[in-house]
Formats: structure tokens, sequence, C-alpha cells
């Protein structure tokens, strides 16, 4: 029986935490004793060490959160979908495989900007003559959906990834495990948010035609890749949380882009065409920040008994959450309403619910969890910096662990809450809160603003009630 | 009215209840949580309506029970602006003001990685899930909880014990640690005895009769008021013992509790033994010679603990000083009889400190003969209703039967004065008692709201006729929030005799009533 930890306390000054009557952290503040008091409120359900199977919760949740952290993702290379991402084909009897943002859904439960993005991409692919004979085709069942995360893929917004579409590779060295995403188009009218039209379709060509393979050449001249986890740590430090805000990882990408860029691309005027189209997207790092963070999850699946979220991600309609013990399961509730800031010409009524994979930054560690970094953007959680420092600060109640990578400067490089805990969602009952961009309601119309929103109780409920079982 | 998942902890409740029941028209009123058991006080007190089934044990309930539905509704509204109101406009330690504070334990701790030690005062059916989290953390606890199961308590201390943790309590009121007060303490300075106690009152005796003598304490470990229950074993009395006995800063030793399980007092004896530093040994109540077959130290009282434990540290003070001041009080008590009528022949204490009642009912054992009293030394004088006194009788109002639904009598004095007033108006009282607890979490001003009490019951006895004794202890230091002196000054000048401790003044009522003849 030890008695070393008692001789320790006698010797050294005390600091309590105070749980329970307020008057008792008073009084120790009085007598000059560090107290931090808790914001105490009874659990709404008790806190899980062990699974009724006699797994060991915690120590799975510590094996995950060190395989999120030793994560390397590494932007190695780029390809076209249907032949970069591993069994991205139709299944038989199905004319094309659409990949889609958030959990499965059929056509007709899909939200208006999914719809609009899965019309204007059939148009692009030339499946459809037009965004008509698009939905038609899609209701009569011609089309087969699946979840981006089904493919290691991850998309924002609609998150439409159709067989043409050029993709990033990501390859997390740590594990190996590759993740893929699309090039960012940039924001208004874009297909990500549900836009179509010419407009639409020229710039997917340009991406296809000239931004792809100028990319790919000078990303695959990169010898060991470009890594992201260190691109993201910097932006961090920089005044982005690489969700709502990416100007930084933006740049930092240019910058580790160019030199590649200037010596593999034999036409001058095309290497500044390609330069000033991602110096003119504030975004463009986001595609690329959310699929660092999908290969950075993917190899905590599977550990049984982890009660960490790999996946979270709506797709207009659902919210979607997956648990890296039952990595194959998802729970679901109604995606919600976001509360936003909205383009001039529009405004809360023609927002659609919350969508997108982009919330994957929130799952790995920054995203909304790493507001704190992010003080030009606090209007969205309330307009101060302070705003930004707490909602950080909350989220550490839900999550198991800090990143060790990812680090606050305004909370003396505390890192990045990591690791989304159902139990700590249930026990506290605080969401996690979400960084997001808003897309109008109706097919075809694109951006009307961004914002921030709460994750839906329910889907934690039916996580956390799995767990107990 | 329901207000959903609305905590706030007991006190601001209370408090809350309390400023609604005093509002013209309210006949009563309740601002509870809604679980089972205050559903039932709902019940049972008729403010129980079925528009409340719907409250869950995370929602607030406030019912008020008034003269029209006017008044119902103010009171209610009431409520609300006091519920929205921030409960102090002091923010806790180095907490920025509009900082976050964390939710839990273990977000307090990764945010405070220094921290050592949980101070817990959660309602009782959540505390022991707290102290989990805390001692999961590697903190020492101080669980001010009551109503937490003995099993829990149990596996809380065998787990804290197996890691080298603290566990103290469930319902341990006072601990100082590192010259630190923790819950209800005083202030008192650094020293060379080391107390480890079941009571929390009997620690603030103790160490505040030090502290007068000028010595200093090392550490005041507390233990909760079971741990010396068979089921328990003295878990935590033997590792406070134990670390006490190895620490370099302490060189006398201080038991206090009341007599212990027979195979637990045989424990504590034997680690008793193995002491090379001397040990005073007070089992309230309990016998003396295993004690001294231990080679330890007896004591009778509280006061005689800390005498003795002063004059092993090497104090020039010794039980003579109890005998001269034995001698003292006798003459005080003959001087201050001399207005007493033929009739009044009672004393009555009424106590918020159980141990300080205990300690009483000791002296007066063997000055007074039988005292009743609703914690009784021995079983057949026991109070027939406790709201009631008889003879000789000495009341603890800090015992369950008077503290369910309101604040303990350290901190809420309405019960006590109502209950002053009572035996004033008694024409065989002669003598009342009053313990007075100063330190951190006691009332901030008690000699303010007893002082004129104790005025307006002499008052009122000498209405009738009477010259009515009031005899106070007062528990404290002056370096306590309230100030000793500034509380003694108060309370003699509303009349009252305030004595050097709680044992002098029952001894000095004892001489009051018996004329200073022996039994």
């Amino acid at each position: 029986v030890s008695q070393e930890t008692i001789s320790t306390l006698f010797g050294s000054k005390l600091s309590v935490v105070n749980v329970g009557l307020r008057s008792f952290a008073e009084s120790l503040a009085d007598q000059g004793v560090a107290v931090s008091d808790v914001d105490w409120r009874p659990p709404r359900v008790p806190y899980l060490r062990v699974i009724s199977s006699g797994i060991d919760i915690e120590a799975a949740n510590a094996e995950a959160v060190a395989r999120i952290q030793q994560a390397r993702p590494m932007l190695v290379g780029m390809g076209i979908a249907r032949e970069a991402i591993p069994g991205y084909e139709p299944p038989p009897g199905k004319r094309a495989l659409i990949l889609h943002a958030g959990p499965p859904i059929t056509w007709d439960r899909m939200c208006g900007p999914q719809r609009g993005a899965v019309m204007g991409a059939l148009v692009y692919e030339g499946l459809a003559a037009d965004e008509n004979e698009a939905a038609q085709m899609a209701a009569r069942g011609e089309i087969a959906f699946e979840p981006c995360h089904h493919y290691h893929a991850v998309g924002p917004m609609a998150g439409i990834i159709s067989p043409s579409m050029p993709v990033f590779t990501v390859r997390n060295g740590a594990f190996g495990n590759l993740a893929y995403a699309t090039q960012n188009e940039g924001l208004g009218r874009v297909l990500r948010y549900g836009a179509y039209g010419s407009d639409v379709y020229e710039r997917l060509r340009w991406m296809e035609e000239v931004l792809y393979p100028t990319l790919k050449a000078a990303i695959e001249a990169i010898e060991v890749g470009i890594d992201l986890r260190a691109l993201i740590a910097q932006a961090l430090h920089m005044g982005d949380e690489c969700h709502n805000r990416n100007r930084a990882g933006t740049s930092l990408f240019l910058r580790a882009l160019t030199p590649a860029l200037i010596r593999t691309c034999p036409d001058r005027e095309r290497a500044a065409a390609v330069f000033e189209f991602i110096q003119g997207n504030d975004h463009f790092f986001l595609n690329l920040s959310m699929a660092a963070g999908k290969a950075a999850l993917e190899p905590a699946e599977g550990i049984e008994g982890a009660t960490l979220l790999t996946v979270m991600a709506r797709n207009g309609t659902d919210f979607g959450i997956r648990m890296a013990g039952m990595p194959e399961r998802w729970f679901v509730a109604p995606a919600g309403i976001v509360d936003g800031l909205y383009l001039p010409g529009f405004s809360a009524d023609d927002a659609n619910p919350d969508i997108g994979d982009s919330t994957v930054t929130e799952t790995a560690g920054y995203g909304g969890f790493a507001m704190a970094c992010a003080p030009a953007i606090a209007r969205f959680v309330g307009g101060t910096p302070q705003d930004a420092l707490e909602a950080t600060l909350e989220m550490y109640e839900i999550c198991y662990a800090e990143h060790e990578q990812f680090t606050i400067p305004a909370l003396d490089f505390r890192g990045t809450p990591l690791g989304i805990d159902v139990r700590k969602v249930a026990q506290t009952g605080i969401l996690p809160r979400l960084n997001t961009g808003i897309a109008h309601k109706e097919p075809g119309i694109g951006m009307v603003g961004a914002g921030v929103l709460r994750a839906p109780e329910q889907c934690f409920v039916e996580a956390f009630e799995s767990i107990c079982r | 009215m329901i207000r959903r998942s609305e905590y706030h902890d007991s006190v601001t409740l209370m408090e809350i209840a309390r400023s609604l029941n005093a509002l013209p028209g309210v006949v009563d009123a309740a601002v509870v949580m809604a679980t089972e058991a205050n559903r039932a006080l709902l019940e049972q007190a008729g403010l129980w309506g079925p528009e409340l089934e719907l409250a869950t044990a995370n929602d607030l309930i406030v019912a008020v029970h008034a003269g029209s539905e006017v008044l119902a509704e103010h009171a209610l509204e009431m409520a609300g602006e006091r519920l929205a109101r921030p409960q102090s406009g002091r923010r806790a330690g180095a907490e920025q003001a509009g900082a976050h504070r964390a939710r839990t334990i273990t977000s307090a701790v990764r945010g405070h990685p220094g921290t050592n030690l949980a101070v817990i005062s959660v309602a009782g059916q959540y505390a022991a899930a707290e102290a989990w989290e805390a001692l999961h953390n590697g903190l020492h606890v101080l669980l001010f909880s009551d109503n937490v199961s003995i099993e829990n308590e149990v596996a809380l201390k065998q787990y804290a014990v197996q890691h080298g943790l603290f566990m103290m309590g469930a319902d341990c009121g006072t601990a100082i640690l590192n010259g630190v007060a923790l819950g209800f303490a005083n202030v008192v300075p650094r020293g060379p005895v080391g107390i480890v106690a079941a009571s929390g009152t009997g620690l603030q005796e103790t160490s505040t009769l030090l502290a007068r003598l000028g010595l200093g304490i090392s550490q005041g470990i507390g233990t909760g008021g079971r741990d010396l229950k068979e089921a328990v074993g003295g878990l935590t009395m033997l590792q406070g013992f134990r670390a006490l006995q190895s620490d370099p800063e302490t060189e006398v030793l201080l038991l206090v509790s009341k007599p212990p399980a027979p195979a637990v007092a045989e424990r504590v004896l034997a680690q008793v033994k193995e002491s090379d530093k001397p040990t005073v040994v007070c089992f309230l109540g309990g016998t003396q010679e295993p004690i001294v077959g231990a080679g330890a130290h007896p004591a009778r009282t509280l006061q005689e603990g800390a005498y003795r434990a002063a004059a092993l540290a090497g104090r020039a003070v010794t039980e003579g000083a109890i005998a001269r001041e034995t001698a003292d009080l006798q003459v005080q008590a003959a001087t201050l009889r001399g207005g007493l009528r033929a009739g009044q022949r009672y004393l009555r204490g009424l106590y918020s400190g159980g141990t300080l009642a205990t300690e009483a009912l000791i002296v007066w054992g063997e000055m007074v003969g039988d005292v009743h009293s609703n914690v009784p030394l021995r079983p057949h004088l026991k109070l027939q209703d406790a709201s009631r006194s008889q003879g000789h009788c000495a009341v603890d109002l800090g015992e369950d039967e008077f503290t369910v639904g309101r604040l303990h009598p350290m901190i809420d004095h309405e019960l006590r004065i109502r209950r002053l007033m009572q035996e004033a108006d008694d024409p065989e009282v002669a003598v009342i008692l009053l313990d007075v607890v100063l330190g951190y979490g006691a009332h901030p001003d008690p000699a303010g709201e007893l002082g004129p009490a104790i005025a307006g019951a002499r008052a009122r006895a000498q209405e009738g006729g009477r010259e009515l004794l009031v005899v106070v202890s007062v528990t404290g230091t002056d370096g306590d929030p309230q100030g000793l002196g500034r509380q003694v000054k108060a309370l003699e000048q509303a009349g009252a005799v305030v004595a050097s401790c709680n044992a002098a003044a029952a001894r000095l009522a004892g001489y009051i009533v018996t004329g200073g003849r022996a039994l």
C-alpha cells in the first residue's frame, strides 16, 4: 500500500476541483487556493467504463485516439474517381454510381441541393441531356447512390462524386490507408451547393481538363507528397479552423505546391491560371483538410468497445454518426437547422438543413472544435474571440483526449479537443458544435450562407443505448 | 411550475424557497428537483398537482400554495427571477469572468493539470459516481455529501487505500489540509498536532482550542461519520493515522470520534500502539482503559483532547488548567444562580453540532444526572418528541429529523431561534445553552442573528418575572471570517454568558442547575 501520494499531497500546494456547493469554492478562493468550480448538473446517464461483454472502454478509446494521433495524412497523388477509388463501379443494372455526403439515402428522400447536385453531375457526365431528364433517370432507379464514407471518400455539402470527377488521393503514412476527395470549386453557384447550369459545368470541365492534370503532375512530382497534418497544424496557428475558414491552409498549400507547379507545367499561362484559381478560392484547402481527417480516422475503425466517433456526416435530410467500435453501423437522426449568416438576398427561409461530410473535420479534432484558433470568424459563434474560446472549451467536455499535433495558441498551446465520445455526449447532454456552409433548399441555386449548429441528440442517445446493450 | 433540465445546488433552492415562504399571502412553497423523494415530500405537503406529473428527476419544480392566484403568480415570478440571477457576483478561484466552467471533474482536471483534491457536495444519489470519477483521476477526495450507501463508501475507500489516496467521507464535513480549511472548518495556524477525526465539529472544536492555546495543526483529516463502523472498518482513520505517523511535520497525534465498533477500536488501538509519536485518543463516551493499554493518552472531552495534545507538544498547559478553570466556573455559577427563582431548575441545550451535544452530555453525566436528548448517551433518555423538551434536555438540531428540506442550523438560525423562544417561555428553565460555530462554511454572522434573539428571549422571561441565563460557547478563531472576538463581544452585549469552550459552557450550566453540589 502506497503512502507516497499522500506524503506528496502533504508537501504540495493544494489545487482543488469543487463539485457542488459553490460557497466551498468561494471559501477556498478566499484562502488563496487554486480552485476550479465545476458547473455540475446531474449526469443524464452514468459514465460507462466497461461494456456488458467486459471490454474496457477506456482502453479501447485510448487505442483509438492513439491511432488517430499517429496518422500522417500525405497528399500523394490524384486520379479520376472511377479509376482511383477502389470498388467504384455501378452495381449490375444501374447506369452509374454516384457517391454523396452523409448517411445512406434514396432519391425520394434526398433534399433539394443534393438532388440538384446529382442532376448536375449526370448532365456533366453526359448521362442526361438536361437536369429534367437526370431527375427522371434518378427517380426511375437507374442510378445507384452510396455514401462517400463507404468508399474512403468525403465530399463537402452535397458531396457528389461522379465517375469522371478528379479526386485527390491522401495516403496515411502511418497505416497505409487511402482517402479521397474532389477538388474544391469555390463558393456561390457551385455543384456541391446544389447548383447546376452551364456556368457550373463549364467550371467542372475546366477543373477536369486543366486544373486536374496540372495539379496531378505537380503533386506527383513532389517526392514524399505534401504533409497535410503539418499544413493543418500550421493553419490552426494562422487563424483557420480548417472548416469554415481555410484561407491560411489554402495559402500554405499553394506555397508547398508552387515550385513543383512551375517545374512541371510546360505552359506558363496555364500554371498562372491554376495558381489564380486556387488563390481566388479561400476554401480550396477544405477538401484536403477533409480527406486528411478521413485518412486519420479510418484506422480507428473496428477497435472493439471504442465509443469515439469516426464518422459524423449529413446528407441534408439525415444526420449520421458511426463509432469506432461499430464501424458498419449508422446512427441517424433528422439533420438540423443551421444558425447562419446569409449572403445578400437570402435568408433563413431559403436554407436547407445541415448537409455535407465536412464534419469530418470536427470528428478529427479541428473545424468547429478548434474555433479558438479562428477569432476572425468568431461572428459565427457570437462575435468575440472569447466566444470562440468558449466554443472550444465546451467541446473538451465531450472529447476523450486532446490532440498532440494540433494546438491552440490562445489556450497556451493546449491540444484541440479530439475524439467525440458518445458516452460523454450522453452524460452531459452537450452536443458537438459544427461549423458549416448553407445551401439553398431548392435544387439548382447554390450557396446562401454559412453558420453553426449542434449535432442532433437522438443519434447519440441511440448510439449510447447500443453500447449499453 | 416545471423548469426543464435546470439544476441548482440545494442551498440555492432552499434559500429561494425560504424567501418565497416569507412573501405575504404565501402559505407554503417548495423549490426542489423533481426526484422521487421530493415528490413524496410535496405530496405530503399538499403541494403536488397533476400538472407536475410530467417532471423528471432532471427538472426543477417550483410549487406555491398561496392565498390567491395573484399572490401565487407573484411568488412564481419571483422564483423565476431568483433562479435566473447568477448566484453570486464573485466567481470562484482563478476563473475569469464569463469563462467557461468545466462540466465534469475529468474535464476540470484536464484544464487544470496540477489538481490534487476534489471537494464533492452534490446530492447523495450522485455523490458516489462523482467520487469515483475523482479517484479515477488520481485525486484525493473530501466527500461532504451524505446519503451515500455504506457499500459505496467501503468500495471507494478500499480503492482509495490501494491507490494511496485519501477518501474522506462520505458525510465528511471538515478537513484541514496543508493549512487550508475545507468544508466547515476554521482558520488555524500550522503546527505540530495532527488530527484525525470522524466528527467534523470535533475537529473544529479541537483545532480551534489548540489555536487558542497557541498551537497549530499539521493536518486535520476527516474520515466521515461512519468510518469506524464495523462495515467500513476504520479504513480512513487507519490510513490517516499512518500518514501522520510518517509525516515529519506531525509531532503529536489526536484521534477524535465516537466510540468505534469493538473490532475497529481494536484495530485502531493496535495501530496506535505502534506509534512512536505521542497520541491522544478521544473516543467520546467510550471507555478509557484500552486506550491507556495501547500506550496512548485518553481524553473524555474534546477540550481535554486538545489540552492533552497541547501538553504533549510542549505547551505548559496541563489538566491543571481545566481544574483551575472549573474552580472559576463554580464561582461564576454561584453568582449567576443568585438571580434565578425557585422553580427554575432545568438546563436546555440547543445544539447545532451533534458532537458538541454529545460532549455536553458527557460532562453532565457526572454532574447533573439524567439529561434527555434526541441523541442520548443511554437509550432510555431518548426524547419522546424532539420538538418538546422534558427535564434537563439537550437537542441536536442538526439531526435529520430537523433538517429535511431546510438548511443546517449552522447556516440557518430560524429553527433554533424559534426553539429558543419556546424554552424561554418555560418557567422551569434556568439556563439555555447554545453552541456557535464559526469558520468557513458557517453562517457569515451568527451573533448578528442569535444576539437579538438571545436578548429577546431574556426579555420575554423578564416579562414573566424571571431571569433567564443563556450560556454560549463559540467554536472559532480570530482568523475566521466572522472573527471570534467580534462574535463573542456581540453575544455578550446581547446578554449571553460566553464560556471558553463547549465543555466549559456545559460545566458552567451544570453548576448553575446543581448549585455546585456533586451528585
